[in-house]
């Protein structure tokens, strides 16, 4: 498998709901590709699409009142609109899903064991004990506590932390090339999210998995991510190395999220630097771009819609000029700190 | 400590809160969901309480405004003690403190008016006519950035942080000296977090209002309170004003808790993580001597066998251990 052809090209993405209100776009023309072994972050508000582009690319979103358009190719292969079998062959085996609530992917009456076990049994022709060895194996390479007994106990045996490992370990079953993760810490502790976020590090170190990471905690994506997206109502509105993300964001989104968190060092700033105003509702989109009834800077082109622009890989879906954004950045900034 | 200090508002001493749980008789086990915990909360002040779930934080907060019993221990509101006191001997001081909770719609009945449920408090502690209790609830709403308007719509016709600011101006109708907020922004995206976090900075300042604000987030914390008491397994492990916790931090588990936090910098990263090992031990079935040696890198024999309490270590900052960090 030659590495340097991108594992996943997602191009053009929509995914639109047609509902009583009218058409929710949920998500509208996202692209973006991932590497092999490369850990995308994305970050957005509730509601901002996240979920959605995760579960268009897997081919998991069943509402009848969906519409789903666009290209998703996987190791060069279109997955949009292929059939439910080759894609139950692709997924659990070359692409795994993990979830906020490990819940949804136990089944509560049988053991994790088993659970795993067959999963493995499913994709591959093993035996039962060489599954099984192949199961506590995986449970010690999550970090569950004593993995030959943890392995016949019941979901609801484990905690919170202890189950969505369990359920690491069954997406790792399979040796996975992508691992897609929708919000995969957010139900725990922090300590013990730092022990789930340092596993998914792992993972492409061990197991040269490639993965997607869906959070809304900027903090989280700063610990493990290569690349960030940043979504702003269906659409990403910034796309860039985690390096250029945080040291310089460029859009004025990302700038009051980053205004938005308290720090955790120096001095603590009098005000925060909120965001003005809620996310628009996607039945009712403002003319142009979508962050302009929050937005400081809006101006008069900006009734049009911003495309993705920029150089180096740090893309942004502004108006303003690319020059001297990092001062206006500062003067928002400047402006939430009173005399 | 040898400064005078204000008379505390709150004082708890020795409060223990414990739950029965298992259905019969023979299954019963009890939770020490708080367990002998002694504080004082100074007017003006904001204390933070942090802590991992089911550590006890909640049930801390409705122990303080009395919403639920308390098993043990004692509880002065003011210089009065009303451990014991009945519903009817609460009423006049219930006023005084109020509680916002994470989930507002849970407890906004959505079937009514906002105007109407901002008008409960003033219905039930005030005679006012209903012009003049109309004009009170368009104060509120404006208060806490709202429109008049509001007043006429459903609960369920607000966005999440609306809903927020309408549980605060209720907890603000009377005018209490105390507000135990429990997780009131955890629910929120950061934007709309930064926008209430503000507003209740605006209200503390423009209301002389005391806090007690509950959250699992401590760069929340940090940003928000004066003082904060760190939880484990039912006890405040560390307290102090809120700039020791964070630089200097004395308590194993304080230092672990806050060294996990990831921090949105890719620039200043924060020193080597401490790593816990495994999960919090079962409430039912508490470790002995510290409850935190099952998971502490400085554990030794004694932290088995003696249960280490609260002591000085610096100004206003206490740490229950038996081998502190040097901080
Ligand atoms: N079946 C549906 N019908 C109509 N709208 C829907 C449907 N499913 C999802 N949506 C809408 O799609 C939008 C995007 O939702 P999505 O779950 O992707 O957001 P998200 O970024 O994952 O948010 P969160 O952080 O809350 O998980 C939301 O506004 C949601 O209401
Ligand atoms: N009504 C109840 N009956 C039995 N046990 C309870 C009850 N309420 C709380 N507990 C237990 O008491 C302990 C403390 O719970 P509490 O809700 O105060 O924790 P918390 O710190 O607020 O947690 P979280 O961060 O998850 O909100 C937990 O072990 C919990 O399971
Ligand atoms: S395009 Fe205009 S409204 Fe949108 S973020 Fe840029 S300046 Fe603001
Ligand atoms: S008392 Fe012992 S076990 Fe507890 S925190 Fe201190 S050193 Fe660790
Ligand atoms: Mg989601
Ligand atoms: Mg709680």
């Amino acid at each position: 498998m030659p590495t340097d052809k991108p594992l996943l090209v997602v191009e053009n993405l929509c995914v639109s709901f047609l509902t009583e209100g009218g058409v929710v776009p949920a998500v509208s023309g996202v692209s973006f590709s991932l590497e092999q072994r490369e850990i995308l972050g994305v970050v957005g508000e509730s509601g901002s699409g996240k979920s959605q582009t995760l579960l268009a690319i897997m081919g998991l979103i069943s509402s009848p009142n969906a519409v789903v358009t666009g290209s998703v190719r996987f190791l060069g292969r279109e997955l949009l609109g292929l059939k439910r079998r080759a894609l139950d062959a692709i997924r659990g085996r070359q692409i795994a899903m993990i979830f906020q609530d490990p819940m949804t992917a136990l089944t509560p009456v049988h053991t994790i064991g088993d659970q795993i076990i067959e999963q493995i049994r499913a994709h591959e022709r093993v035996s039962r004990a060489i599954a099984r060895k192949r199961a506590v194996d995986l449970l010690d390479a999550v970090g569950l506590p004593s993995p030959e007994s943890a392995v016949d106990r019941y979901p609801h045996q484990l905690s919170g932390g202890m189950r969505q490992r369990a359920v690491i370990a069954m997406a790792l079953s399979c040796n996975p090339a992508l691992l897609i993760a929708d919000e995969p810490t957010t139900a725990l502790d922090v300590t013990v999210q730092a022990q789930i976020l340092e596993l998914i590090g792992r993972l492409r170190d061990e197991f040269g998995s490639a993965v997607i990471l869906v959070t809304h905690d900027l903090g989280v994506v700063a610990e493990v991510a290569d690349r960030v997206l940043v979504m702003y109502a269906g659409r990403v509105v910034e796309e860039g190395g985690k390096g250029q993300l945080f040291r310089e964001p460029l859009h004025p989104y990302a700038w009051g999220l980053f205004g938005s968190i308290p720090p955790m060092h120096g001095p603590r700033p009098a005000r925060l630097t909120a965001i003005p105003g809620s996310p628009p509702k996607l039945s009712q989109m403002p003319q142009g771009c979508a962050f302009g009834p929050r937005c400081t800077f809006r101006h008069q082109a900006c009734i049009a819609q911003p495309s993705l622009g920029g150089a180096g890989g740090h893309r942004s879906a502004c108006f303003l000029p690319q020059d001297g954004r990092q001062d206006l950045r500062r003067t928002l900034a400047a402006g939430a700190v009173p005399a | 400590m040898t400064e005078t200090r204000p008379k505390p508002l709150v004082r708890t001493s020795d409060l223990s809160k414990h739950y029965p749980v298992g259905r019969s008789l023979l299954q019963r086990r009890i939770v020490h969901a708080v367990e002998q915990i002694s504080l004082d909360i100074f007017p003006g002040e904001t204390l933070g309480i942090v802590g991992e779930s089911g550590c006890g934080k909640s049930t801390l907060g409705r122990c303080l405004v009395r919403l639920t019993e308390i098993t043990s221990g004692a509880l002065e509101f003011e210089g009065l003690d009303i451990t014991k006191a009945s519903q009817r001997q609460l009423r006049p001081i219930r006023r005084q403190m109020q509680m916002v909770f994470q989930d507002p719609a849970a407890s906004l009945n959505p079937r009514r008016r906002v105007g109407d449920l901002l008008a409960d408090p003033f219905r039930v502690h005030e005679k006012l006519s209903r012009s003049e209790m109309m004009d009170r609830v368009e104060e509120l709403l404006v208060r806490v950035e709202l429109l008049p308007e509001h007043a006429q719509r459903f609960p369920h016709e607000f966005s999440g942080g609306q809903r927020q600011r309408i549980g605060i101006a209720r907890a603000l109708a009377l005018r209490p000296r105390l507000i135990v907020a429990d997780e009131p922004v955890s629910a929120l995206d950061v934007s709309i977090q930064a926008q209430i976090i503000n507003l209740l900075c605006d209200l503390r300042d423009e209301f002389n209002l005391t806090y007690v604000f509950i959250a699992h987030d401590l760069s929340v914390v940090r940003q928000f309170s004066s003082r904060v008491a760190v939880m484990y397994m039912g006890s405040i492990v560390e307290t102090g004003p809120v700039d020791a916790i964070f630089s200097a931090p004395r308590h194993h588990y304080t230092i672990a808790l806050r060294s996990a936090v990831p921090v949105p910098d890719v620039d200043n990263r924060p020193g080597q993580r401490i790593m816990l090992k495994g999960d919090l031990p079962s409430p039912l079935d508490p470790p002995s001597g510290c409850r935190f040696h099952t998971r502490c890198v400085a554990a030794t024999s004694v932290c088995r066998q003696e249960r280490p309490v609260l002591s000085l270590v610096d100004k206003n900052h206490f740490v229950a251990c038996h081998h502190p960090s040097a901080g």
